[in-house]
């Protein structure tokens, strides 16, 4: 459990992971044909090599590699039960080890909290657990569950909040005994909700000492709008004004059955576990459901914004615009064309930015697809101070091409071949296959979701890639945004257009709020 | 003494002419693109202080192109286009070290902490290190140490050994032989002094601390991984119930062994992360009150009891991830040249008693043996100088 900034600072010294990508292995004509993305890199340095591109069969010993029919793989579907009054249970066996874990997810997260205590949920989440039951309290728990080696934990996220557990299969019936406990008689305590308080606020203190934080957060306000619940942030303000009430009446209004699903995987007999969840939860009456909040998402910003950070040498560069939802009929050309776009190595912005251009160790993006509302359409480059503009540039021309230039058969065929040859490590353990159901569930897709999107993206044809790009991608909406030290990017930035400065100045706590 | 413009301007020329020519036989990112291809996931290499690793999952069908791949780049590399990963590596290090405040402290510890030993040295290296390496330098490197003597490989998953042994066999035995590299001849000196980096810069305050060990040879290990537990295991861990539960001044406060490495000595490691209105030095003072009760009373049986049991838990977890075992078996087979001591670990720490604890503590934390880092917050120079009370 080191803090996510620690784990930063020594990951640059301890676990340094990075793609050795330049090494290829020693076939003597490397030159490949079957590559597109490849062959116009090549072209834009130096007239292509046209007789290395028809390198025949022979020069790519590895072809020759059978590859044998990957044996027929089923994955074990969870067995699911609704309880008449609505909650529903997944129950999944896994024998392998002697642990059961399960979760209780709720609906209702972050972005249903009111705008004037935003950071309530994430210090619910917290305060929960370390407050403790009516009869037992958070520290009580702490010393019974190490001792056992197991867990209770709460959480809470943007779209809903949990109680998970784990545990040796022997415990179980003590550990999920607790868990209920803890779900139906919570008993929350000033002096841990002024320790989540004490968290929350040394995040606040520290979120502008990296600039990697200040871009993801700073871009995800350009593209929602400052104020959105899937974008705004947490003040000292919002912070101090959540009162224990508060966490109390977030407890009653989403703790019903009809708002929650359980789920289990493990080590158990699945009639004894179905008897035993039942026995703890069929009691429970009936709720108001938990409302999923009505957010409007306002046109994409535009134009280029930039932070001056002035004690960094490196300009973290975020492109960024409106994604889509998966429930999108175009959700599977999507996925092709940001496969094609920036989906691993062998992708355009990667090719060209990193690999052609040396212009960034780390740049990537996605067209971000969320289940219940649109994601972010985000490119990103790290690149030092001087190369900000040409980086940007780079990233830009890359995102323009995807309308201009319809993917290469080549292209196509590797784009889905990534998807589907790694398709089996979507569901490669029953825990991952259960988490996939309990949140199609969650959001009201149907169970064969996954099955339907393998068969989506085997019918994606390029023209398919390129209607979408032409549909949804649009340079001119999309935002740019530079963290990065003002005194060393040259060319400046007007380069890219007219720059509006943000002030990332963290507002201090109210006067006498004693923090 | 001058420029001879129009000779420098023929050179570039010639220079960059030959760039393009080089090109013609590039064919970037390959390697990459077809493990993707052919269903790769979570592909990546890792440079630690004590190994490099090159790791992938594949789905089964694929374990002979794998082994083909795998053992090829091993055997065979090359080194295309090496400058320019050159200059992505110095992205990296701006962006893991120069533009993160923590980044750049541990950097600045570990260089203050090792007089001698090469753990001072950053992974990434130090700028004008990376700016002047070249491509043969880094060829005799791989020559060297990338050898079938000094190297493991480990495979889990859906594969049955009497298949896969003589695949990987013949692939990974065609890798040229050489003799196992030297050991490291340099020893780290005792340390006779405390040693102390104080960084002021306008950046959220931070303390951080850590005391010479020895490495994971020592009979003691286990003591070290205890000691690690008792500190900083969740919620019942000393550090969390003194610095963050009670005292209120710390948002998250560990300890922990081995770092940066644990092939050398290492250092057992502390760190506090000041809630806002609290300073580095009340971070020291109350670690170090942590640490005085270690050396003078004993941890609890329950303590003890936890150690054990999560220790037996977490081993047996591991078991799920099949890329996290691999990891584990070849990390276990490279350090003691059998796997089965991955397993053999647990009696080890069932031994560990109550009295080993406190003769630990009492060995290494002791100021002499101490080298801290801190980070004082300073506000910027010319908020200072207009307002001082309107810096954040």
């Amino acid at each position: 459990m080191k803090s996510a900034r620690m784990e930063a600072g020594m990951k640059m010294q301890g676990m340094r992971m990075r793609t050795f990508l330049a090494q290829g292995i020693a076939v003597c004509v490397l030159l490949a044909p079957g590559a597109g993305a490849m062959g116009q890199n090549a072209a834009q340095t130096a007239p292509p090599a046209k007789t290395a591109t028809k390198t025949p069969a022979q020069a790519q010993p590895w072809t020759k590699i059978a590859i044998p029919p990957l044996h027929d793989f089923k994955p074990e579907q969870p067995k699911r039960i609704e309880l008449a009054n609505g909650l529903v249970i997944f129950l999944q066996e896994d024998h392998e080890l002697p642990f059961i874990d399960g979760s209780v997810r709720i609906r209702g997260g972050s972005r249903e909290e009111p705008a004037g205590k935003v950071g309530l949920v994430s210090m619910y989440g917290a305060a929960w657990r370390t407050s403790g039951s009516a009869a037992k309290s958070g520290d009580e728990l702490d010393a019974e569950l190490a001792v056992k080696a197991a867990s209770i934990e709460t959480g809470g996220e943007l779209a809903y909040t949990s109680v998970e557990w784990g545990s040796f299969q022997q415990d179980f019936d003590s550990v999920f005994g607790e868990a209920v406990d803890l779900l139906l008689h919570p008993a929350f305590k000033a002096e841990k909700l002024a320790m989540a308080q004490r968290e929350m606020a040394t995040g606040i203190a520290r979120r502008n000492d990296d600039p990697g934080d200040i871009a993801e957060r700073e871009s995800a306000k350009l593209v929602y709008g400052a104020e959105s619940p899937y974008a705004r942030q947490a003040e000292y303000a919002t912070v101090n004004a959540v009162t224990l009430d508060d966490l109390k009446a977030w407890h009653d209004r989403g703790v019903v059955p009809n708002n929650m699903i359980v789920s289990v995987v493990g080590d158990f007999d699945p009639a004894a576990m179905e008897a035993k969840l039942r026995n703890a939860f069929e009691p429970l009456a009936r709720g108001a459901a938990m409302e999923t909040a009505k957010i409007d998402i306002p046109a994409p910003k535009q134009g280029v914004y930039f932070v001056d950070k002035e004690d960094v040498d490196q300009s973290n560069v975020q492109i960024v615009g409106i994604g889509t939802e998966r429930s999108n009929p175009d959700y599977y050309a999507l996925s092709v064309m940001n496969e094609v776009f920036s989906g691993g190595f062998g992708s355009r912005v990667f090719q060209y930015v990193r690999t052609k251009l040396g212009l960034a160790y780390d740049v990537g993006g996605s067209y971000g697809a969320d289940y219940d509302h649109p994601g972010v359409f985000r490119s990103e480059a790290g690149t030092k101070s001087a190369t900000t503009v040409a980086a940007t540039q780079a990233v830009l021309e890359e995102i323009g091409r995807l309308k201009t230039k319809p993917p290469t058969p080549e292209e196509l065929k590797k784009a889905k071949d990534d998807v589907m040859n790694s398709f089996i490590f979507r569901y490669d353990t029953p825990e991952k296959t259960l988490n996939e159901q309990v949140t199609l569930a969650f959001y009201g897709y149907p169970p064969d979701f996954l099955e339907k999107y393998r068969d989506g993206i085997a019918r994606v044809t390029a023209a398919d890639v390129t209607r979408v790009a032409n549909k949804y991608i649009d340079v001119s909406k999309l935002a740019i945004l530079v963290v990065g030290n003002k005194t060393q990017i040259n060319p400046p930035l007007t380069a890219l257009g007219k720059v509006t400065e943000l002030d990332i100045t963290i507002p201090p706590p109210p006067a006498g709020a004693g923090q | 003494m001058g420029r001879d413009a129009a000779k420098l301007a023929a050179l570039k020329k010639n220079f960059e002419d030959a760039q393009a020519a080089a090109q013609t036989f590039v064919a970037p990112n390959q390697f990459a693109e077809l493990a993707e291809e052919n269903g790769a996931v979570g592909l990546n290499a890792s440079t630690e202080e004590d190994s490099t690793q090159y790791f992938w999952s594949m789905p089964s069908n694929r374990l002979e192109l794998w082994a083909y791949m795998e053992s090829g780049r091993i055997a065979h590399p090359v080194a295309r286009e090496f400058y320019k990963e050159r200059d992505v590596v110095q992205e990296e290090r701006r962006m893991r070290t120069d533009s993160n405040p923590i980044g750049a402290m541990v950097e600045q510890f570990l260089a203050a902490a090792y007089t001698a030993h090469p753990y001072r040295v950053p992974t990434v290296g130090w700028e004008s290190e990376i700016s002047q390496v070249n491509a043969t330098e880094a060829a005799a490197f791989h020559a060297k140490y990338y050898v079938p003597a000094n190297i493991v490989v480990a495979v889990v998953g859906d594969v049955k050994a009497a298949d896969a042994m003589p695949m990987l066999t013949k692939y990974f035995g065609a890798i040229p032989a050489g003799p196992k590299p030297e050991p490291m001849a340099t020893v780290e000196p005792v340390q006779f002094a405390e040693k102390s980096v104080v960084i002021r810069e306008t950046t959220q305050p931070f303390y951080l601390e850590g005391y010479h060990k020895p490495d994971y040879r020592d009979p003691d290990d286990s003591v070290y991984d205890a000691i690690t537990d008792i500190f900083s295991n969740g919620r019942t861990s000393r550090l969390y119930k003194a610095l963050v539960r009670d005292q209120k001044i710390a948002a998250d406060a560990e300890g922990f062994s081995g770092f940066p490495g644990e092939k050398f000595p290492g250092l057992f490691a502390f760190y506090g992360e000041p809630v806002p209105g609290h300073t580095p030095d009340e971070m020291r003072e109350a670690i170090h009150k942590e640490i005085e009760r270690l050396k003078t009373s004993d941890v609890t049986d329950q303590e003890l009891a936890m150690f054990k049991t999560r220790a037996r838990a977490s081993l047996l977890r591991g078991l799920a991830d099949n890329q996290g075992l691999a990891a584990q078996l070849a990390e276990y087979q490279t350090r003691y040249g059998d796997w089965r001591e991955l397993f053999r670990k647990l009696d080890e720490i069932d031994r560990v008693s109550k009295t080993d604890v406190r003769r630990v503590a009492n060995k290494i934390f002791v100021e002499s043996n101490r080298t801290s880092a801190r980070i004082e917050f300073t506000p910027p120079a010319q908020a200072a100088g207009q307002d001082a009370g309107g810096a954040k």
